[in-house]
């Protein structure tokens, strides 16, 4: 008798658990590595709060997104910047229609320096001398005499063509730009380096410094707060974006892209450590 | 016999071929068998096919992945590449009016290809493109920066004060200059060899020569442990640990650069250069060191001086094989040596190996792409480089071997 209730009851949760798989959708996330550690905690909350929905997050840069989007590997493409001209072509070219595209949230990009760096703020102007390889010593831009060490990203990623478009100028990277994998590799070199320095999305940043960025040299120097970005006064704030193709744009894919957005979706935003859309973005 | 008596001297006759030892029937005092019972002759015939017909699918991979690496890199090889930007734009009111040859060639594709897209979409496509090059200022964007001059020699680009090497393939106008890259790799490898050879044929001559067995039977093993560690550990050590001691020790200004990424490499290297040597100087007849021993040497100059000459075929070949696994490494270069790509001769400078590039950036090119022919014939290259060494080493180790056979 024992058994029997013991079959009926397996049998049962298999069926349950069945009922749930084809009720479930599987979507998949990938691209911005920036966005990695915010996807995955949107992912956690949401799946937590519809059992049966798995989000999978997976990072590569915000061209491999793209790339992925274009190939059929993705649901939702995570993008730290804009689709080029091109990319959005290649989609109209695929999808027959532009992709639809969600800013999901907002970040500042932040300059790190190690901890020992006397300097405090950097302008625009000195960033990308810097960044281009024009200036090579930090006695130049008033820190001490010493050799100027570069950290960057590798070209797969968002954060690395925001940079170039919106401090360089679209001029190239110094040659000597070292390229890691990955916001936390630019943050472990820069932070062992002590004459290095580095950019990145502003959630990440343990044991390295923080720089004040100002428009113009010398100007007021902007700190990366939640303030600051959201009124854009702070020079390298950006957007962070969903692209999805148009034809995907319902059912759960949709359903969880809102979710996102909402409120409940913006407060992981600020626990994260991003900054939240306006309220009338929302 | 005075001093540095040369291999040749010694016995020519004799070669390098240890003596074949007595067949198990030939021993004395024991019946004869295994003669009587030999298998029958087809089933040796069909192993010794088998054995064949295996080899010659290996030999058929390497051809077939060579094919394969090389036909994505066709186009740019043949220069049949175009990324020049000068296009005339073709205002979106004027579709109608446009040719479709001028069209398709305007949007990139083929006048069939055309046919696939409504007047909508074509509109968009048009408009985007027209966005495109609105886009670009730079005077640079009319260039084609595939060409085989572009690849190899510097250039004067826009923004630069001289003309340079460099590798930015993510670029306003994509710049892919292999130079920078091919330095990086060689630059780490010699790094890697000059610090593992001596390293590995001195621990592989200690071990086979002077060693005594219970600790060679220590030693031994611990070195090909090494060969056991994975690539990608090896490399988060000397990002985390190596780095930061050598950048101590030596203080130079980059703490991620060639020589911490050599060292590195030629850690992975040493258990290959040490076991293949270790095995040459073993394969040495005793007789060599016996004669030399009974002459009065001391056990240092035996292994040194006549063991060593006698062994250094199989030790040039170990060295051989040890520089194709660290041009051919990619992981521990890639977390270790920063990867700028500078052209400098300093090995305390970053630098960006062509296996690394491979594996950081194939993953997000488009496919069929520019960027992704080039990388594909830095893969070619690479399997260019690594064939050559191979051959040349085959070359001189016959060389080798026939001058200490005394047929040189």
């Amino acid at each position: 008798m024992k058994s029997t209730m013991l079959k009926q009851l397996t049998v049962g949760a298999t069926t349950l658990g069945l009922a749930g798989a084809a009720l479930a959708g599987n979507i998949t996330v990938k691209g911005s590595d920036t966005m990695v550690i915010l996807g995955q905690k949107w992912a956690e909350v949401y799946m937590k709060k519809n059992s049966g929905q798995t989000v999978q997050v997976t990072g590569g840069g915000s061209g491999t997104g793209i790339a992925a989007l274009l190939n059929g590997t993705t649901d939702i493409c995570n993008s730290s910047r804009p689709m080029k001209p091109s990319e959005v072509a290649d989609c109209v070219k695929k999808f027959k229609a532009r992709p639809h595209e969600y800013r999901m949230c907002m970040d500042g990009l932040s300059v790190y320096v190690h901890s020992s760096n006397p300097l405090s703020q950097l302008g625009i102007p000195q960033l990308e001398k810097i960044f281009t390889g024009k200036v090579t010593n930090w006695k130049d831009v008033g820190g001490p005499d010493a050799p100027i060490s570069l950290y960057g990203r590798e070209n797969s990623s968002g954060t690395y063509e925001f940079f170039k478009e919106h401090v360089l100028n679209k001029a190239d990277f110094a040659a000597a730009t070292k390229t890691m994998p990955g916001t936390a590799a630019v943050i472990q070199g820069v932070a062992k380096d002590k004459n290095g320095i580095g950019y990145g999305g502003i959630a990440y940043g343990e044991g390295v410094k923080h720089l004040k960025v100002s428009k113009a040299d010398g100007g007021e120097g902007i700190e990366p707060t939640e303030e600051n970005v959201l009124t854009g006064k702070y020079p390298i704030a950006r957007y962070l974006f969903n692209y999805i193709a148009p034809a995907a744009d319902e059912g759960a894919i949709k359903e969880y892209i809102k979710w996102c957005r909402s409120d409940e979706g913006q407060a992981v935003v600020k626990e994260v450590g991003y900054f939240p859309l306006p309220k009338n973005l929302r | 016999m005075s001093d540095g008596p040369g291999p040749s001297t010694l016995d020519p006759g004799a070669g390098l071929q240890p003596a074949p030892a007595l067949l198990p029937s030939q021993r004395p005092g024991r019946p004869p068998r295994a003669i009587t019972r030999r298998r029958p002759r087809w089933t040796e015939w069909l192993i010794e096919r088998g054995i064949f017909g295996v080899s010659l699918v290996s030999i058929v991979m390497i051809f077939l992945i060579f094919a394969f690496v090389a036909r994505e890199a066709l186009p740019v090889i043949l220069g049949k590449t175009n990324n020049s930007r000068a296009q005339k734009q073709i205002p979106a009111d004027q579709i109608a009016n446009a040719k479709p040859e001028a069209l398709a060639a305007y949007l990139g594709m083929t006048v069939a290809e055309l046919k696939n897209y409504d007047a909508e979409t074509l509109k968009t496509l048009v408009e985007l493109k027209g966005e495109e090059l609105a886009h670009s200022t730079n005077p640079d964007a009319a260039l084609n920066t595939t060409t085989w001059r572009m690849m190899f020699q510097p250039y004067p680009w826009h923004g630069y004060d001289k003309p340079e090497y460099i590798w930015q393939p993510v670029s306003e106008v994509p710049k892919y200059n292999v130079v920078p890259l091919f330095i990086g790799s060689l630059k780490a490898t010699i790094i890697a060899l000059l610090f593992s050879i001596p390293l590995a044929v001195g621990a592989a001559i200690y071990v086979s020569q002077l060693a005594n067995p219970r600790l060679r039977e220590l030693i031994k093993p611990m070195i090909e442990l090494l060969s056991g560690i994975p690539s990608v550990v090896l490399g988060f050590f000397a990002l985390i640990v190596l780095a930061t001691w050598l950048h101590v020790v030596f203080g130079y200004p980059s703490r991620l650069n060639a020589f911490v990424a050599g060292i590195a490499l030629g850690l992975a290297v040493v258990p290959i250069i040490f076991t293949i040597s270790e095995d040459a100087l073993t394969a040495v007849p005793k007789s060599y060191a016996q004669a030399a021993l009974a002459l009065g040497a001391s056990p240092w100059q035996v292994a040194w001086q006549i063991v060593l000459p006698a062994a250094i075929p199989g030790v040039f070949a170990a060295c051989v094989l040890g520089f194709g696994r660290a041009i051919g490494e990619t992981m521990i270069v890639l977390m270790a040596s920063g990867n700028a790509t500078i052209m400098s001769a300093s090995i305390f400078d970053s630098c960006r190996t062509m296996t690394a590039t491979i594996a950081a950036e194939l993953a997000e090119v488009v496919f069929g792409g520019d960027h992704y022919r080039i990388l594909f014939l830095l893969g070619a290259l690479l399997f260019a480089v690594t064939f050559v060494a191979n051959m040349v080493g085959d070359v001189v180790v016959h060389r080798l071997k026939a001058s200490l056979e005394g047929k040189g």
